[in-house]
């Protein structure tokens, strides 16, 4: 049976492949989509620990985050299709009107 | 028993999924992996009796998020041509992974030492994990986050809607 361990090294492996996408990674929908990737690991561990403590408090959590997640995915596109029709590129080194 | 097999093909496949979006270069195909990642960790809730989450993640995060994320790459029509240079791109992400491995190592080890191998409790009989229970923690213990949380999609609404009205 699979116990709290297994779903936790899980979650965590998925967190840092998506770490590992923001990183390294210069188009930027992969990076969107690698911050998910993150969000979601975390939400797995919050599942895990619910179904550990026998409370439900971590799915309320979970469902919080996935509420939140959807209002930084419109916010983040609709600035994307922005930044696509003023400088028409998706290379995240080629926003560089702050000198960052 | 079964539930350790199933446990296994869906992390493997949750993991596959992570692993091919964060190195495919068309945005499209990065994508689909996560919705198959996205759905690999339904199944996962679903193993842990959390039925009202395993909903919710096909419902809204593989179908809506992901959705918009698909129709917001057909809408922009990127070239390929207009993608990043990216020679090599694989090499960088497996240094990346090299380098941030040995946190992830620690972070393995620690959670093997403090949980070992320790099992699931039994479920108590009140329904764990339903709609109506999560409801309920909903609308008694966490009523003001979830307030906020509206007052949050909104301001979000407001905000998408102001960004797409304005002439670039």
């Amino acid at each position: 049976m699979p116990g709290l361990t297994h779903y936790l090294s899980v979650s965590a492996i998925l967190f840092f492949l998506g770490l590992t996408g923001f990183l390294s990674r210069k188009n930027i929908f992969i990076m969107l989509l690698s911050i998910e990737l993150m969000l979601n690991g975390i939400n797995l561990s919050f599942v895990a620990f619910a179904r550990h403590l026998n409370q439900m408090d971590g799915h309320v959590f979970v469902f919080f985050v996935i509420g939140v997640a959807a209002a930084e995915a419109a916010i983040s596109l609709a600035l994307v299709i922005l930044l696509f029709k003023n400088r028409d590129t998706i290379n995240v080194d080629d926003y560089n009107a702050m000198k960052g | 028993m079964e539930t350790t097999l199933y446990f296994i093909i869906l992390a493997a496949v949750a993991v596959i999924g992570g692993l091919l979006t964060i190195t495919r270069s068309h945005p499209l195909s990065a994508t689909l992996s996560l919705v198959v990642t996205l759905i690999a960790l339904a199944g996962l809730y679903a193993l842990l009796s959390a039925e009202f989450l395993f909903v919710i993640q096909i419902l809204v995060y593989a179908g809506a998020i992901m959705a918009l994320m698909v129709f917001v790459i057909m809408l922009l029509n990127v070239r390929e041509s207009s993608f990043p240079k990216e020679t090599g791109f694989e090499v960088k992400v497996l240094l990346t992974f090299a380098l941030s491995s040995p946190l992830l190592l620690t972070t393995l080890w620690a959670i093997h030492q403090h949980f070992g191998d320790s099992t699931f409790p039994a479920l108590s009989a009140n329904g764990f994990g339903s709609i109506k229970s999560v409801g309920l923690e909903l609308y008694t213990q966490f009523f003001f986050p979830f307030e906020i949380v509206s007052i949050l999609l909104l301001v979000a609404l407001v905000g998408v809607v102001t960004l797409a009205k304005r002439r670039a």
